[in-house]
C-alpha cells in the first residue's frame, strides 16, 4: 500500500448481480413448476440438433419451450421452431454467454405455470459461460465424437459446473475413431463421478436414456407437480 | 473472452461503493480471482484498464490475489490441494473429491483510496 492511502473492507462477490438474479429465477421456476435444462458446448458439437430432436419428441408428454443464445443471427430459433414448441432467439451481439438478466428477460411475457420443461441453449463455447448460473435446475455439456477426447482436460471449469455430460453425434464414433474410453476417463477426471450419457439426435441411439434422466430429475426436484403430470398422462 | 464484462462489473462495484461514501479515490482495487473461476488473470488485468476508462477509476491499479483449489475428500475426511484443474480427485489417495471449497472465489476484497 503507498503511503498516503487507506483501505476501504468490501468483500462483494463480482458476480453478485448474476447471482441475485439467477437465484430469483430458480425460485420462479421452482414455483412455476418448470425443469430448466441448460446447455453448453463448442460450436458445432450439435446442440441444436439434440434440441430440437429434444422438443419434437418430448411434446406429446409434456409441455416445452426453449430459449436458445447466438451472438447474431436467428436461425437456431427457425430451425427450433419446426419443433411446434415455443421458442425465443436471444441475440447476445458481441457478448460470449448468456447471464440471467438476459434470461429474465427473454422471459418477459411468458407464462411459466404452462410449462413442464424450458431448456436453455447457452452460446457455443467452453470458457465464459461456466461463470454464469442461469437459474437452470440441470446443466448439460455436450462434447461431440469429432471433437478429440481430451476436451474435457482443455476446459476442466465448464465440465466441472455442469451436472451432465452428453456425448453426442455417437452415430459418427467410428468414423471419427473415438474412443469412448478415454473420453469418459478425460470427463471423470476433471469432474469425478459426473453422469454421462452417450447420444445420436440422428440415429436416435441412447435417447431414451437421455429423456428417462429428465423425467426423473424432474420428478426428484419437482415431486408435486411431476406426479400431477403423470396422472393427467394416465387419464388422458 | 469475458473477462472484459467481469473488469466492468468489477469497476462498476467500486465505482457505487465510492458514491455511497460520498465519493473517494480509488487508486487500487483488490480482487481474489480462484484457479477454478473460469477467469484469466492476464486478460482480466488488460481488460481492466480499459473498462477503467472515462471512469473515475482510470490510472488505478487491480491488484490480484491468486486463490489455490481445494477439494473435499471424502476418504481422507480431510481438504486437499487441488494439484491441477485438470485434476479434481485427493492429491494423496486418489479418491473422488465430493466438494470444491475453495477456488470459485472472485471476489472484491477492498479498494485502496487516497486519505
Amino acid at each position: 500500500m503507498s503511503p498516503g492511502t487507506r483501505i476501504i473492507e468490501v468483500r462483494q462477490n463480482v458476480l453478485k448481480q448474476n447471482d441475485l438474479v439467477a437465484r430469483g429465477l430458480r425460485q420462479r421456476f421452482q414455483d412455476a413448476g418448470v425443469f430448466v435444462v441448460s446447455m453448453v458446448s463448442s460450436p458445432g458439437s450439435g446442440k441444436t440438433t439434440l434440441l430440437e430432436k429434444t422438443l419434437t419428441l418430448l411434446q406429446p408428454e409434456y409441455r416445452v419451450a426453449a430459449l436458445v443464445g447466438d451472438l447474431a443471427t436467428e436461425n437456431d430459433a427457425v430451425r427450433l421452431a419446426r419443433s411446434q414448441a415455443p421458442v425465443k432467439q436471444i441475440t447476445t451481439g458481441t457478448l460470449c454467454h448468456l447471464e440471467a438478466a438476459m434470461v429474465q428477460n427473454a422471459l418477459e411475457g411468458w407464462n411459466l405455470d404452462e410449462l413442464d420443461f424450458l431448456f436453455i441453449e447457452n452460446v457455443g463455447n467452453l470458457v465464459c459461460p461456466s461463470s454464469y448460473d442461469l437459474g437452470e435446475d440441470m446443466r448439460l455439456v455436450l462434447m461431440s465424437v469429432t471433437e478429440g477426447e481430451d476436451k474435457p482436460l482443455k476446459y476442466p471449469t465448464i465440465f466441472n459446473s455442469a451436472d451432465v455430460a452428453v456425448l453426442t453425434k455417437m452415430d459418427l464414433a467410428a468414423a471419427a475413431e473415438f474412443d469412448r474410453e478415454a473420453a469418459i476417463r478425460s470427463i471423470e477426471s476433471v469432474r469425478p463421478g459426473m453422469t454421462i450419457l452417450s447420444v445420436s439426435a440422428k440415429s436416435g441411439a441412447g435417447m431414451d436414456e437421455y429423456f428417462e434422466l429428465f423425467r426423473a430429475r424432474r420428478a426428484a426436484s419437482r415431486p408435486a407437480v411431476a406426479a400431477q403430470t403423470s396422472a393427467v398422462r394416465l387419464r388422458g | 473472452m469475458h473477462e472484459l464484462s467481469i473488469a466492468m462489473n468489477i469497476v462498476e462495484m467500486a465505482e457505487e461503493e465510492s458514491q455511497r461514501r460520498g465519493g473517494l479515490h480509488i487508486t487500487a482495487v483488490h480482487l481474489r480471482l480462484g484457479l477454478l473461476a473460469g477467469v484469466v488473470k492476464d486478460a482480466l488485468l488488460s481488460s481492466y484498464e480499459v473498462a477503467c476508462e472515462d471512469t473515475s477509476l482510470k490510472g488505478s491499479q487491480l491488484v490480484v490475489e491468486e486463490v489455490p483449489g481445494v477439494v473435499y475428500c471424502p476418504a481422507c475426511d480431510a481438504r486437499r490441494p487441488v494439484r491441477s484443474s485438470e485434476w479434481f480427485c485427493c492429491s494423496e489417495c486418489g479418491a473422488i473429491a465430493s466438494e470444491i471449497v475453495q477456488g470459485k472465489e472472485l471476489e472484491v476484497v477492498s479498494l485502496e483510496v487516497e486519505e
